[in-house]
Order: structure tokens, then C-alpha cells, then sequence
């Protein structure tokens, strides 16, 4: 018996089960790869050299500066001298603030979008805004909430409006996350519960919400993160360069981490002495933040398994 | 029975609540929307629209003021397009790392990491830019001042990168690994497998990742405002400092008088900032849409 | 019939982590007949059909140990070119793997990745593949549609005729019905059936009527080991094992 034989029969002058013309070798296909693979590896070296680079010069530049009296004093001498107290004073009251504010708002969003089953027209034109929200730059929040809550509300330049503005543009983020882990929540635990005869809302309160909330404990962290960070929404809302205490009322301005190291660097005559002292700063920011992102990332790693998947 | 009664209230009432709330995304953007528009209304009856948008001057507290906003978006285009160039390749280029490359325990390690660069607020990387990367690069490239287009788009870049890696792996890992196994299967290697089969099919999803990172470019504030020089004039080429519109609006709100002329004319510019970041969006949103489709994972 | 051995098995054991999925496996598959593999589900069929072109590579943590011979050279010698093994020994998915792409781009894949670029050629064995797999009539004149947009049944044969263009010589069947409705599976057995005499074909499969109405030999698998092995209509007659023949009549499985 012929092995040779195909059915691919040799018409238009081509021949049955030939080599393929092939132009390129085994080695040439394995060069491109291994070219291809070493750029790829390239990229995140640098991403990686990049952030090596960012975190040694504030760390090794910032730790210096760090001192207990650096982290309890108020600042003296016009910024020269003295420490930030006041800033992480007013960064824990604006971010709480927000929090407070956009909690609430985004989990029942949340839960209405994933558990009410609205209209679609509805839910097409909430995810619209949604998505729309989490794009707008955050200083255009700043001047929203300057005409609106500063002037509109008369709340002026304070913690209030500040914490209002930041809360709107954490709102997108909270919302998502909050239906993210709303939706991870298998559908037999619904039905178990309504089979039992639980109402909607006991469904919801009762299997729903325990079930999701690590998943949206996980979020808030997350967005604690961001809101710490953020320095334009607060720019015209909530900042101010100096205060001699501690912040009494929600209609008190006050200093606040990112608005100092901006203030530092763009304010005041004598840059040789601020500079280091915004080095602290950053340094500061930088572990806040970085500690609060990095407990949201473990926490929702563990998460991972909650649900056997 | 009153029991039920009151059941069916709370119900209700809890449905009424909950519909409100989720109701507050819409109405904060319409509301940014109407404030953006009343607050900018004296400056566009005062002024043609032509001569705001592509008004070469921006003279706002000249007592014969000009609110041309042409320099305003060049710089924020000039910015933005040369971080494109840094954020796409390297944001990318990781993303295929991650999917391709990395073994288990490398993604687990580096998929955080990239979060973490993401989670890095803008003063700080704008206080580094200045502080830093500014000085560096002005001995380096022997130019009159660090503070400069070309460094903000550079710094810019990085900061987009972990916005670009991270969407464009979720897009990567969407795409079903029978794709990879057909192609393989056929004789395919990796890297053809990975450039023929696999990056087209997240190809919408890529895209819309580069797109979501240009979003992120354009808004920025604090490192622009910190980095790229504060000079209201057109750039004549990268190493020129220039005042994107996101940082005109941060450094120039705090002096305007309110009600004034120059005041109404910030507003426009978020306006202006506003369409722009809206455009984006819309366009993400489509072609995520249609991404969707295509691999038929539906809505 | 020449009952050349295709592939031989030996001793072959296959490993996920800690768990052992495959035992001692030891069989010669004859060139240009259909092998088909059966078993309940679990017992290693599909894990074993995956050795033989290497795609348990993509499955991290797992191990292989014991030797394959195609045509006489192990295929798991660190020497071997798993791009070269593959494509001779080519493969259709249980469930309809067409990418996102044209019909013709899809058939065309197998020979662009291998570099061919002479656009007549290329042409030709997708025309000649389309009709080896029947399918040549239901798309010659929508060859640019979405490959998407074809029923199940035929995506499947699609993705038959994209794994002939590149002529290999063994073609694998990881349960390629189990998504498809019965009219469909009865044409891609038609399809087995007219193939096998070029290809060596090796089926898996849990429908025993479908190893009987297309297989030569058949390998009944039960966790991770092979119970029997032999020619089909001699396991579905006069099975040796009594597993065999209470799998075959229905008592477990």
C-alpha cells in the first residue's frame, strides 16, 4: 500500500503531501521568539527599575527627616522647621470624611444594581455614568466642588466639602468593587435563603452581604488608598498652606499630607529647607498609602479561595 | 395579616433607597456637567467660541485679558502624546510578560507590584519628577530647564504604565485558552502564537486599555503642574515648558476672583478638560462593547 | 492492513503535582486506523490523548514519565521540537475552537505560522481541506464571514479542515462531539471514518456506540490505568476483563 497517498491529488501543479514550501526556517521562527520575549522582558525591567528608583531616593532621602518630633509637632518657622502633625492630622479627617459620605452611597447603589434586577435601560444608563464618573479628572472635581459645596452650599474652604468632593470621585471605584464582590456571591445561596421563605431584603441582609464583605471591605481599603493620595479635589475644597492647631469643626480648613509636599515645594522662600522636609512628607505618604494598598491586596488574595473556586 | 403589611413596606421602602442611591452617579454627572456649563456661561457670551478654543494667547490678568486656550491643549496633547509613547510599549509589553512568560509565582509577585505603582498618589510623583528626574535629565540632555514638556510626558508615561499593564492583562486572560491550544496545536510556536492569535483577539480590549491610560494622561494635575514647566505659551518643540489645562485650572483658581472673567474662563477649560476625558470614554466604551461581542462573552 | 505502530507507549505514568493521573500506560497505536479511548470520565483518556502532541506542556506542575515513540523517536527527548511534533500531530478540541477570525484566516493559520507565503498554495490546501471535511459546499461563499458566525457542528468540522491543511499525519480527537447536537456528531464520524484513510486517527470518547461505529482498536481506561486493549470489535464481542464488560454493559460508569 502506498503510504504516500493523500487524497490532497496533485491539481493545480501541486503535489500531494510535498514538504511545505516553507521560507522560514526553525531557527529564524526561534530567533524572532526569543527577540520578541527579550523585549517583553525589557519592559517590565524598566517598569520595575522605575519603581526601585522612585521608592530608594524617597526612602533613603525622606528616612533622615523622620523623627517622633517630625510626626507629632506642628510646623514653625514658615515651614522651615517643625513637623507635619497637623497634615496626617487633616489627611484622616478628609479621607474619613469621604469615606464616611461615599460608603453607604456606593454600597446601596451597589446592591440595587446587582440585586433589584432594574430596568436595563436604567442599569445601561447608571454603568454609563458610572464609567463616565471614573474617568473625569480629579480636578475637575476640585472645581465642582468649590462651586458647588465651597460657594453653591456656603460650607466654604473646609473638611466638609473637601471630604465631599474626594468622597464623589471615590464613589465609581466603591461601586464597582462593591459589585464585583456582590456578584461573586454564588446564586444557590440566594435561592437557599428564598426557598426558606427569607424576604428579598433578609436574603440580601442576611446571606447577601455577609458573604460579600470581605470583598467590599477589600474595595474600601483600596479606595482609602487613593483618597489619602489625591491632591487636586482638595485644592480649592478643603487645603490650606498652614493652620496653627488642630482642625474643631467639619467647616475647618486644614493642612493635609499631598497639599503640604505641593505647598513645600511651590511656597516659601527657602527651598534648602523645605525640600528635605518634603522628602519626610512623601515618605510618609508613600508608606500610607503603599501599606494600605499592600493590606487590600493580601486581604483579597485570601479572598481568592472563599468560595471553593 | 399585619405582619405582612409591614414586611411588604420595609420592602419597599428598601427598594426606594437603594434605587435613589444608585441613582446619585447619574445625578453627580449631570450636576458636574450643569455647574461646568453656568459657571463657563460669561466667558462663552463674552467671548466667540472660535477665538477661546483656538486663541493663541492666554493672558488672563492682562487688563485687556485673552483667554485663547490653544496653548492650554497643545500642552496637554504635547504631554499626553509623548507619555503614549512611553505607557503603550511598556504597559503592554509587561502585560504580555505577565500572561506569557511569567512562571506562577512571578505574576503572583508582580501583578501586586504593578498595582502598587498604580496606587502611588500624583504629588508623589510629581515632587520626584521635580525633585529628581527634572535636574537628571536637564545635565543629561544639556536643556535650559528640566521642568519641561518632554519630562512631565516621560513621568506621565510611567504613571499611566500601570493603568495600561493591568487593563490590558485583564483583556489578555480573556481571551479562552482553546485559542492558545488550536494555535499551538497547529504547529504554531509561542511567540506566533502570542502575536497571531492571542494579541488580536484582546486586540479591542488592548486598545481600550491604551485609550483608558491616554484618560488618565490627559486629567493628571498635580505632576503637570509640578513638572512640565507653568509656561501659557505653544511649544516650539518637546523641551519647552508648557501649562497643560489641568494644571492652568489647579494654579490659576486660587487667584481668580470670582464672578470675574478669568474665573468663568477656568471653568471652561474643565469644560473643554470634561469633553475631552467624555470623548475617551465613549470611545473605551464602544469599543469594549464590541470586544465583547466578538468574543462572545455577551453584554 | 499494515499494522505499523504509529506511536508506542511505554510505561508511561503522568503526574498533577502529587496526584498521579496516569499509571503505567503501554500501547501502540497502528498507523492509519482509529484508536479509540474510552472510559468513564476521570479515567485519564483525555489526559493521555494530550501527551501524545505535548499540549500537557501548557499545565503547570505536572510531570511525565515513562516514553512515546513516534515513528521510533520519543517525543518527550528534551531535543524534540514540540512546534515540529505538533504539527504532525495535530488536534481537534472538545468544544469548537475557531479564533476569532475569518474562515479563511482561520484555515490558512496552520500554514502562515509555519512561513509559507506562496498565496496560491496556501489557497489550494484550504480549498482542499474545506472539501476533505465536507464543508467545502456550506462556506465557499462566505469564506471572509466570521468563523464565529457557523453553527457548533460546523465549527467543529472547521476545525478538522484547519488541523488537515497542515497535513499531519496523526490527528487526535479529544471528544470532539461532546458539544454537538446528533446530526452533527453523525457527520463528523462520517468524517472519521473517510479520514483515517490517510490520517492515524486517535478518538476519545464516553459514547461507546460512537467507538464502535468508528474505531479499528479500542482502549478501555479506568482510573488512570489501562484495563484492555485490543481490537474493537473483538472488546465490544468477547471483552477479557469483566471491568470491561460491565463498563461496555452499562453497570458502572
Amino acid at each position: 500500500m502506498n503510504i504516500q497517498a493523500h487524497a490532497v491529488q496533485g491539481m493545480d501543479g501541486y503535489l500531494p503531501g510535498d514538504r511545505l514550501p516553507s521560507r522560514w526556517s526553525p531557527r529564524s521562527r526561534d530567533l524572532a521568539q526569543a527577540l520578541g520575549f527579550a523585549c517583553l522582558v525589557l519592559c517590565v525591567l524598566i517598569s520595575l527599575f522605575f519603581l526601585g528608583f522612585l521608592i530608594y531616593f524617597i526612602a533613603s532621602r525622606g528616612a533622615s527627616v523622620i523623627s517622633w518630633e517630625f510626626l507629632t509637632e506642628a510646623p514653625r518657622r514658615a515651614m522651615t522647621r517643625g513637623g507635619i502633625a497637623p497634615a496626617i492630622v487633616g489627611t484622616f479627617y478628609l479621607t474619613a470624611g469621604a469615606i464616611l459620605f461615599v460608603m453607604p452611597l456606593g454600597l446601596a447603589s451597589a446592591i440595587y444594581l446587582c440585586e433589584y434586577t432594574p430596568k436595563s435601560y436604567l442599569v445601561n444608563l447608571i454603568r454609563l455614568s458610572i464609567n463616565n464618573l471614573a474617568g473625569v479628572p480629579s480636578v475637575v472635581f476640585g472645581l465642582f466642588g468649590f462651586a458647588v459645596f465651597v460657594k453653591g452650599f456656603g460650607f466654604g474652604v473646609s473638611i466638609l466639602s473637601g471630604s465631599l468632593t474626594l468622597g464623589i470621585m471615590a464613589l465609581p471605584g466603591i461601586i464597582s468593587a462593591s459589585q464585583e464582590a456582590i456578584l461573586a456571591v454564588p446564586q444557590s445561596y440566594r435561592e437557599a435563603s428564598l426557598a426558606l421563605g427569607a424576604s428579598h431584603w433578609q436574603t440580601i441582609r442576611e446571606i447577601v452581604l455577609p458573604s460579600a464583605l470581605p470583598g467590599i471591605l477589600t474595595g474600601m481599603i483600596l479606595t482609602i488608598g487613593r483618597v489619602a493620595g489625591e491632591t487636586a479635589p482638595i485644592l480649592f475644597t478643603a487645603a490650606t498652606f498652614y493652620t496653627r492647631g488642630y482642625p474643631d469643626s467639619i467647616f475647618s480648613e486644614v493642612m493635609a499630607l499631598p497639599y503640604h509636599i505641593y505647598a513645600l515645594m511651590t511656597e516659601g522662600t527657602r527651598p534648602e529647607l523645605q525640600t528635605p522636609i518634603a522628602y519626610g512628607c512623601s515618605l510618609i505618604l508613600l508608606c500610607l498609602v503603599l501599606a494600605v494598598s499592600a493590606l487590600a491586596i493580601v486581604l483579597r488574595q485570601r479572598q481568592r479561595f472563599s468560595y471553593g473556586s | 395579616m399585619d405582619n405582612k403589611k409591614v414586611r411588604q413596606f420595609k420592602e419597599a421602602v428598601y427598594r426606594y433607597v437603594f434605587a435613589v442611591s444608585a441613582l446619585a452617579s447619574l445625578a453627580f454627572l449631570v450636576g458636574i456637567i450643569l455647574t461646568l456649563f453656568t459657571q463657563s456661561l460669561p466667558i462663552l457670551t463674552e467671548r466667540p467660541f472660535f477665538d477661546l478654543l483656538f486663541g493663541r494667547h492666554w493672558y488672563p490678568t492682562h487688563t485687556e485679558a485673552e483667554f485663547g486656550m490653544l496653548p492650554l491643549i497643545v500642552g496637554s496633547a504635547a504631554v499626553t502624546i509623548g507619555a503614549m509613547f512611553v505607557c503603550v510599549p511598556i504597559g503592554v509589553g509587561t502585560a504580555l510578560y505577565i500572561h506569557e512568560l511569567a512562571s506562577e509565582r512571578q505574576r503572583a509577585l508582580l501583578k501586586p507590584t504593578i498595582e502598587i505603582l498604580a496606587g502611588i498618589p500624583s504629588i508623589v510623583y510629581g515632587f520626584f519628577g521635580m525633585v529628581v528626574v527634572a535636574p537628571l535629565l536637564q545635565d543629561i540632555l544639556h536643556i535650559p530647564t528640566g521642568l519641561c514638556a518632554f519630562t512631565a510626558a516621560l513621568i506621565l508615561g510611567i504613571m499611566a504604565t500601570p493603568t495600561v499593564a493591568s487593563l490590558s492583562e485583564d483583556a489578555l486572560s480573556f481571551v479562552p485558552t482553546s485559542f492558545r491550544e488550536a494555535s499551538l496545536a497547529l504547529g504554531a510556536n509561542r511567540w506566533q502564537t502570542l502575536t497571531k492569535v492571542v494579541v488580536p483577539a484582546a486586540g479591542s480590549g488592548i486598545s481600550t486599555a491604551i485609550i483608558l491610560g491616554m484618560g488618565r494622561a490627559v486629567g493628571e494635575t498635580m505632576t503637570v503642574l509640578m513638572v512640565a514647566g507653568g509656561a501659557a505659551v505653544i511649544p516650539r518643540n518637546l523641551f519647552d515648558p508648557v501649562r497643560p489645562m489641568t494644571s492652568t485650572i489647579a494654579a490659576e483658581m486660587g487667584e481668580a476672583v470670582m464672578g470675574s472673567l478669568h474665573y468663568s474662563a477656568l471653568f471652561a477649560v474643565g469644560l473643554i478638560l470634561f469633553l475631552i476625558t467624555l470623548g475617551i470614554n465613549i470611545v473605551a466604551e464602544l469599543i469594549s462593547r464590541k470586544y465583547r461581542l466578538k468574543l462572545g462573552l455577551g453584554r | 492492513m499494515a499494522l505499523e505502530a504509529k506511536i508506542r507507549a511505554s510505561d508511561v505514568h503522568f503526574y498533577y503535582g502529587q496526584t498521579r493521573a496516569l499509571t503505567g500506560i503501554s500501547m501502540e497505536i497502528h498507523e492509519r486506523c482509529v484508536t479509540a479511548l474510552i472510559g468513564p470520565s476521570g479515567c485519564g483518556k483525555s489526559t493521555f490523548i494530550r501527551l501524545l502532541n505535548r499540549m500537557n506542556d501548557l499545565v503547570p506542575n505536572t510531570r511525565v514519565e515513562g516514553r512515546i515513540l513516534l515513528d521510533g523517536k520519543d517525543i518527550y527527548h528534551p531535543k524534540t521540537d514540540v512546534v515540529e511534533l505538533r504539527r504532525k500531530v495535530g488536534m481537534v478540541f472538545q468544544k469548537p475552537n475557531p479564533f476569532p477570525k475569518s474562515i479563511y484566516e482561520n484555515m490558512a493559520y496552520g500554514l502562515l505560522v509555519g512561513g509559507v507565503k506562496d498565496r496560491g498554495f496556501i489557497e489550494h490546501r484550504v480549498i482542499t481541506a474545506l472539501k476533505k471535511a465536507a464543508l467545502y459546499d456550506d462556506v465557499k461563499d462566505r469564506l471572509h464571514d466570521s468563523a464565529l458566525k457557523l453553527s457548533g457542528g460546523q465549527q467543529q468540522r472547521l476545525c478538522i479542515a484547519r488541523c488537515l491543511v497542515v497535513e499531519p499525519e496523526v490527528i487526535l480527537f479529544d471528544e470532539p462531539c461532546a458539544s454537538l447536537d446528533p446530526i452533527s456528531t453523525r457527520k463528523i464520524e462520517e468524517l472519521i471514518l473517510e479520514l483515517k484513510k490517510d490520517y492515524t486517527i486517535v478518538i476519545v470518547t464516553h459514547n461507546m456506540q460512537q467507538a464502535a461505529r468508528v474505531s479499528d482498536y479500542t482502549a478501555f481506561m479506568y482510573l488512570g490505568e489501562l484495563v484492555e486493549y485490543d481490537r474493537t470489535d473483538k472488546i465490544f464481542t468477547v471483552p477479557k476483563e469483566r471491568m470491561t464488560e460491565e463498563y461496555l454493559s452499562g453497570k458502572f460508569g
